[in-house]
């Protein structure tokens, strides 16, 4: 039997070793110092699109959870006065398995103190134009890429969601029901425009519905406010997710009980509200931007690998 | 029966989708950076054969499709209905013409085959991969053809049409793959 094996070549496992050594070089260089932060936390995150894995507990013991990413405990250095931070940990979501998704994934996360998300999607294209190769980037804002690839105009109250569900059943066949708006803009972005931008070389997609803010600030665009972040596309694949940081503790905290609401709404278990997390904005996170790149994924396009079992030595089912 | 939930969607898994019983070939995880998750399912529904991509919520459930898989003996047929036996219990099952299908052309008797049942009833009718059969019919074959690749239609006693090369003779037996149509070699007994 030959269930013991690893689901990795041994090449993949030689090139995660240089890509995990090119990535610390390329902060080490850039003063950003490495930090390691607990796995196992308290706090969680309330986001409707992730189901955190809980662990089971003795009941003198409060609640654990597997870190959906490092950003609650990045943050609270950064407001204990870290400066710019980077770290290289795993990340755990629960159900998330396919081709592009591994339940337990390693992450790249790093905070850029006094930057914007304009400055950080240029490092990002840097950190990229370093390890893939890439030559030149684009940026769409959200709102400009569905005008251009669907012919429809996701921030106008009058796009009613009858005419988002049209576009998507004219391209996709069925659409499942009782998606609100949001999730219904989640399946345009997911089926409809990722494949279209897949020979696009790297896109970064910004200005996002403020609904979709997660803990990113808003803006003023134009007439309309978008969250200030951004996620960054490689041949089609979602690589990297950033926020020019919500600061303001009374926001977050809207946000985070908003999402809360959400995950009411779809019919999901509350998650409590991580009140060190607030705390720490309370005395003060400083102005930052802060960015999360799946290395996972990054490996599989640098060797284009179609699924990442082939670059993570036990995959998922071999895990 | 029971409910699936999206991650329980594995290959084979049979489902009920639109009133009918489906049987899943691929599911795949989607889902954007941030947000609602997805997935991207293809499915076989098993009473038109026709292949379906549905996209679902991830969470959302499938009622589960009473069908199962039975090898059974094919007996005979009386022009309406083509009937096998479960060689253990005796249990005899009549296939409609919309069950048998295609398999109709492989039909040999005491040969097994593998009988889909939905509720109990026949929904289709899968003909081992290869199965070996007499040929009824074909031209002389011409001497001295054995190395060249030529081949001519031959009839088989279930009415099948396969091309054979050249040498083969009436009354011989052979393998055919029943997934192609095609030729594989003389039966080693005949």
């Amino acid at each position: 039997m030959s269930k013991w094996l690893p689901s990795a070549s041994p090449e993949g496992l030689a090139a995660r070793a240089d890509l995990l050594q090119a990535l610390r070089r390329f902060f080490c260089d850039r003063g950003v110092m490495e930090v390691e932060t607990p796995l196992l936390s308290q706090g969680t995150v309330p986001d409707a699109g992730i189901d955190v894995f809980r662990l089971p507990r003795k009941s003198d013991e409060p609640d654990r959870y597997l870190q959906t990413s490092p950003e609650s405990a990045m943050k609270r250095l950064l407001a204990a006065g870290s400066g710019d931070v980077f770290q290289i940990c795993k990340a755990f979501r629960q159900g998330e398995a396919g081709h592009n998704h591994n339940p337990e994934f390693t992450l790249l996360e790093w905070y850029r103190v006094c930057w914007d998300h304009a400055a950080l999607m240029r490092e990002v294209a840097e950190l990229l134009g370093a390890v893939l190769d890439s030559d030149g980037w684009q940026v769409w804002p959200y709102r400009a890429l569905f005008v251009e690839v669907l012919g429809v105009d996701p921030m106008d109250e009058q796009t009613s969601l009858a005419a988002l569900t049209d576009i998507a059943e004219s391209r996709i066949g069925s659409v499942p029901h009782g998606l609100d708006r949001d999730a219904l803009l989640d399946l345009l972005m997911s089926h409809c425009i990722e494949p279209e931008i897949s020979d696009w070389g790297v896109v970064f997609i910004t200005d996002f519905p403020a609904s979709q803010a997660a803990m990113a600030r808003c803006v003023s665009v134009g007439d309309i406010d978008v969250a200030a972040r951004f996620e960054c596309y490689v041949h089609g694949k979602e690589l990297a997710n950033g926020y020019w940081e919500q600061t303001d503790a009374t926001w977050l905290s809207a946000q985070l009980q908003a999402e809360n609401k959400r995950r009411q709404q779809r019919g999901l278990p509350q998650r409590p509200i991580d009140e060190r997390l607030l705390a720490a904005h309370r005395q003060g996170l400083p102005e930052c931007a802060g960015v999360a790149l799946g290395v996972d994924r990054l490996l599989a396009v640098k060797l284009g690998a179609n699924n990442l079992g082939e670059i993570i030595s036990f995959g998922w089912d071999s895990a | 029966m029971p409910n699936f939930s999206t991650n329980e969607f594995k290959p084979g898994l049979k489902v009920m989708l639109d009133g009918d019983p489906c049987s899943i070939l691929e599911n795949e995880f989607v889902k954007p950076g941030k947000g609602q998750a997805f997935n991207r399912v293809k499915l076989r529904n098993l009473k038109s054969g026709r292949v379906w991509e549905r996209t679902f919520k991830s969470g959302d459930t499938l009622e589960g499709a009473d069908v199962m898989d039975v090898d059974l003996e094919y007996s005979y047929t009386d022009g309406e209905f083509w009937h096998f036996m479960d060689p253990s219990t005796y249990e005899q099952y009549g296939a409609d013409r919309d069950a048998v299908g295609e398999a109709e052309k492989w039909l040999k008797e005491q040969e097994r085959y593998e009988i889909t049942l939905y509720n109990g009833t026949p929904l289709a009718v899968t003909p081992p991969n290869f199965i070996e059969l007499e040929i009824t019919e074909t031209d002389p074959g011409l001497k001295g053809d054995t190395a060249q690749g030529g081949s001519k239609p031959a009839t088989l006693s279930t009415g099948a049409v396969v091309r054979v090369p050249l040498f083969i003779t009436e009354g011989e037996v052979i393998r055919v793959d029943t997934r192609t149509g095609e030729y594989v070699s003389r039966a080693s007994k005949s």
